[in-house]
C-alpha cells in the first residue's frame, strides 16, 4: 500500500467543498459548516505529524471532522433546554379541527431522501477527484455552479470549443463513474 | 450550423452537450431530435447524458464560493508561517 504524504496548501482547493457537503448534511446550518471546516483544517495542521499515511488525506480529514461535529454537538446540548423540541398539537388559536393541517406536506422529503442525496453528493464529488484537476475544476464551475461560458474562458483563457471539449470529456468520465459508483 | 450536420455524430455529441445546459438553439436541438431518431447510439449517448444532468440537479450538491475559500485559505495560510 503506498503511503500517502499531506499537503496542506492543497486542502482547501481539493477538499473543502467535500467536507463542506459532508458537514452540511450532518449539521444543516452553512455558519456552523464553514466553521466546522476551518477547525477541522487547523486541528489537521496542528496533529500533522501524528499522521501515519496509512489513509488517504480525505479520509484523515473526515476522521478529523467527525470528532468536531460531535463536540458541536456536545456543546449544544450541555446548554440544557436549547436542544428541545417543542410541538403544539393542539393550538388554541385556531378554531375547529382542521383536516387540511394535518395532511402529509407534499414536499416533505423523508429522511431517506435526505440520506440518499448527502451519498450522492459525496459519490459525486469522490468522481470528480478522478478526474484531471484542471477538467474537475470547470466542469465544477459549469455544471454545479452554473457559470457562464464565457466567464469560464475567460477565467481559464480558454475558447470556447476547447471549453466545450473539456466538458464533453469530464461528462463522459462522470457518468462512466457515476455508473460504476452509484446506480 | 448547417444542416449536414444532421450525419456527423461527433457535431451532434457537441449540441447535446450544449443542450444539457440549455445553450443549445431551436435549430440545433432540432437537428439532434432527427439525429437521434436514426442514430442508436446518439440516442444512447443523450439519454445517459441527460441522466447525468438530472443526477447533478437532484443531489442539489454545493460548493463553496471563491471567497469563503479564500478566507479558509488565509486562516490556514497564517497557520502554516
Amino acid at each position: 500500500m503506498p503511503t500517502h504524504t499531506l499537503h496542506p496548501e492543497t486542502w482547501v482547493d481539493q477538499y473543502s467543498d467535500y467536507l463542506y457537503n459532508y458537514t452540511i448534511a450532518r449539521v444543516n446550518d452553512h455558519v456552523v459548516a464553514q466553521d466546522l471546516i476551518s477547525e477541522t483544517f487547523l486541528a489537521g495542521l496542528k496533529s500533522k505529524k501524528n499522521f501515519k499515511g496509512n489513509a488517504s488525506e480525505r479520509t484523515w480529514l473526515i476522521a478529523i471532522l467527525k470528532r468536531k461535529i460531535i463536540d458541536h454537538y456536545r456543546k449544544k446540548n450541555s446548554k440544557k433546554g436549547q436542544a428541545e423540541v417543542h410541538i403544539n398539537y393542539t393550538d388554541d388559536d385556531m378554531e375547529g379541527d382542521w383536516l387540511e393541517e394535518r395532511v402529509k406536506d407534499p414536499y416533505y422529503k423523508s429522511a431517506e431522501d435526505k440520506l440518499e442525496n448527502s451519498e450522492l453528493r459525496l459519490a459525486i464529488l469522490e468522481c470528480l477527484d478522478t478526474l484531471d484537476e484542471r477538467h474537475a475544476a470547470i466542469f465544477k464551475m459549469k455544471t454545479i455552479d452554473n457559470f457562464d461560458t464565457e466567464a469560464i474562458c475567460n477565467e481559464y483563457n480558454i475558447t470556447p470549443s476547447n471549453l466545450w471539449v473539456i466538458i464533453h470529456r469530464a461528462r463522459k468520465a462522470m457518468a462512466n463513474c457515476l455508473e460504476k459508483n452509484w446506480l | 450550423m448547417k444542416f449536414n450536420t444532421m450525419f456527423n455524430c461527433e457535431e451532434v455529441g457537441h449540441v447535446c452537450d450544449k443542450a444539457q445546459y440549455n445553450e443549445a438553439s431551436v435549430w440545433e436541438k432540432t437537428l439532434l431530435k432527427v439525429h437521434t431518431l436514426f442514430c442508436k447510439l446518439c440516442r444512447k449517448h443523450t439519454k445517459r447524458n441527460s441522466k447525468l444532468t438530472k443526477i447533478i440537479k437532484r443531489s442539489e450538491i454545493q460548493t463553496l464560493s471563491t471567497e469563503q475559500k479564500q478566507f479558509l485559505k488565509e486562516r490556514l495560510r497564517q497557520e502554516i508561517t
